[in-house]
């Protein structure tokens, strides 16, 4: 595998890794280890935390500090790995379900706190790892395994969660959009503060087979016809109706939380 | 150098005890009746450049200090019964990824909401089984402020020594009793410090040098780039679905506590040599068991006093060499029975076991104990 990147920031003897064939994941875990590169960081200083799911394999074959915990509970894994530590760039992998579900308290108290963390939440709309179970992002009407008649469940706007909760950077796109993407994870590296990037990714096997949505190709079309970016949905509105609008959400300074805390120590020390 | 006596709450002793063991990280949420160790936390980290965090729930408490541990950092956190229960399930990622920990439950009367501000002691057998999945468990239970100071320490040690979470096991009458205790200096302690492997070092983070039931430590951001999981692990930490990968891991993780009883276990034999017979107790009710033990030697009766400090690993050699000694062990407790339960599983059958318990939350009386002792005689 003549692949620099691979071979730099990957655990090549991990690989390959246990996603299914068109699954999205891929791109967005490319994605992540490119914005890395970009930002110049020392693999030594990174450390990437993931929950349970299926994105949350991702750490595993990535050369980093990794640490894959328990259903949930990555940011707050993260926020004690920050803390104690805040010269590591902490980066966190999380699922729909892993961020927003079971793990959504530790999103809107991580946000709130405006902690030094850079979230990558991977949304497949779906519990890709329990076989296709509806997540809180699965769409009203749409089929999963527990949704046998269609979801009667309202989902949420992840991104639209963390800005509401206090992240003082959040944006979307999805892994069609991969330049885009990458641009927006190396932002969020970049803020100081609680950012948040949601990469719409696709699940051919389950969310795709449930829901007749066709190849893991059709479903990438399907992607590049129904988000746009945000500055032309402001500038041309029209070119927005009935589609899903990305870009960056929320871009602000604010004070960052393990800053403050040094700040309490060093007042302590007067 | 002066001494330094203070006159503190088992839980303020506690905080005293984890700074003195090197305590640097504190993460947790508020509960009765633990709160104390929060709070004092709170004020004292900062000043010797720790960190205190009030986590969102008591999940994300323990959460965060697993994730300081990894860090290089000594890590405690601090609850009661409905916030040990939550905490559990990371207990046993502790334990699987083989993180020190410190994890303190001030018991209180259950079961759920209960009776918060009251004693109990019926999280004992929570604590070794409360997890899912076979894994080792480390238990200390003091009996006094001073013992609360000590036994933080210990379990710091342990848990740095063992590579493992460490569950300081205090109740309401400990944790909220003031005592007078003598603060020795640190000078004075037995510290102990997880071993890392030396700079350059070919790492991996799980595997075992020669002879060695607990590998090496690194802390994140040293250098030594592995995987931590709460997955079966190989000795690189990465995922491993072998069931002969995980026959070995799970014996080790196992035998590096059972290999080691004779270092963890403690506990107090009091008037034991002459007894006929024992009373057998823990934490705060162990007091009133020794009360009654001293009135019923005064009244001339041959009882001793056999208490645990390490309640798991369970003292079984101790308890089974007693129990041929005597003809009736008392076991009392602030619950219905758990501990007497493992006494009868270890004396098999040699003496009698019997139960002094209650859980509504009131302490036992030295007078009850006694009245409930007689009844054998």
């Amino acid at each position: 595998m003549n692949n620099p990147l691979v071979e730099n920031y990957f655990r090549v003897d991990k690989l390959p890794h246990i996603w299914c064939p068109g699954c999205g994941h891929g791109i967005i875990m490319s994605a992540i280890a490119r914005a890395i590169e970009k930002s110049g960081l020392d693999k030594d200083k990174v450390c990437i935390v993931s929950g349970i799911g299926c994105s949350s394999r991702a750490p595993g074959y990535m050369d980093f500090n990794t640490l894959h915990t328990t259903h949930g509970r990555a940011l707050a894994f993260a926020t004690g790995v920050k803390l104690a530590n805040p010269e590591l760039e902490v980066i966190v992998i999380a699922g729909d379900g892993d961020l927003s579900a079971i793990g959504g308290n530790h999103l809107i108290h991580a946000a709130r706190r405006n902690i030094n963390l850079t979230t990558i939440c991977f949304n497949n709309n779906i519990y890709g790892m329990t076989g296709g179970q509806y997540s809180p992002t699965t769409a009203t009407g749409d089929k999963g395994t527990t949704a046998p008649y269609g979801n009667i469940d309202r989902p949420f706007d992840i991104t639209q969660l963390a800005a509401g909760a206090g992240a003082t950077y959040a944006a979307k796109a999805t892994v069609y959009h991969v330049n885009q993407l990458q641009k927006y994870i190396e932002a969020a590296i970049g803020h100081k503060g609680f950012s948040m990037v949601e990469a719409v990714s696709v699940c051919p096997t389950y969310y795709g087979r449930k829901n007749k949505k066709g190849s893991a190709v059709d479903m990438m079309n399907w992607l590049k016809d129904s988000f746009v970016d945000m500055k032309i949905a402001e500038k041309m509105p029209e070119k927005a109706v009935g589609k899903f609008v990305m870009g960056e959400y929320v871009n602000k300074v604010e004070p960052e939380y393990t800053e403050l805390y040094d700040q309490v120590i060093e007042r302590l020390k007067g | 150098m002066s001494k330094v006596i203070k006159f503190l709450q088992g839980n303020e002793a506690c905080v005293e005890g984890a700074l003195m063991a090197g305590m640097r990280f504190y993460s947790g949420y508020p509960i009765t009746p633990s709160t104390e160790i929060a709070e004092l936390s709170s004020e004292k980290l900062p000043k010797v450049g720790g960190k205190f965090i009030q986590m969102e729930d008591e999940i994300a408490g323990i959460a965060a200090a697993i994730g300081a541990s990894l860090t290089g950092k000594k890590a405690m956190t601090a609850t009661s019964g409905p916030g040990f229960s939550l905490k559990q399930e990371n207990i046993g990622y502790a334990a699987i990824a083989e993180i020190p920990l410190v994890v303190v439950n001030v018991q209180r009367g259950g079961p759920s909401t209960g009776l918060p501000t009251s004693p109990g002691q019926g999280d004992v057998m929570q604590a070794k089984w409360g997890t899912h999945g076979d894994h080792p468990v480390i238990c200390l239970t003091p009996d006094s402020v001073k013992e609360t100071f000590d036994l933080t320490i210990r379990a710091f040690n342990l848990a740095e020594k063992y590579r493992t979470p460490v569950i300081l096991l205090t109740d309401e009458i400990t944790g909220h009793m003031r005592e007078k205790i003598e603060i020795p200096e640190v000078s004075e302690l037995e510290i102990y410090d997880r071993v890392m492997p030396e700079k350059g070092a070919d790492y991996k983070a799980y595997r075992l040098d020669e002879g060695d039931l607990v590998p090496k430590m690194a802390p994140f951001g040293s250098g030594f780039r592995y995987h931590v999981t709460g997955l079966m692990h190989d000795e690189t930490g990465f995922p491993s679905n072998s069931t002969e990968n995980a026959d070995v891991l799970i014996k080790r993780l196992m035998g590096k506590i059972e290999a080691n009883k004779e270092d963890i276990i403690t506990y107090e034999a009091y008037e034991t040599d002459d007894a006929e017979y024992l009373i057998l107790s823990y934490g705060g009710t162990a007091r009133t068991a020794k009360a009654a033990v001293k009135k019923l030697r005064a009244e001339g009766i041959k009882v001793g006093l056999f208490r645990l400090i390490t309640v798991w690993p369970f003292p079984e050699e101790q308890v089974r060499a007693l129990s041929e000694q005597v003809k009736d062990i008392l076991v009392a407790e602030l619950n219905f029975g758990q501990i007497k339960l493992e006494v009868e599983r270890v004396v098999k059958g040699n003496a009698n076991v019997r139960l002094c318990g209650k859980a509504n939350g009131e302490i036992l009386t030295p007078e009850e104990l006694m009245k409930a002792f007689k009844e054998v005689l």
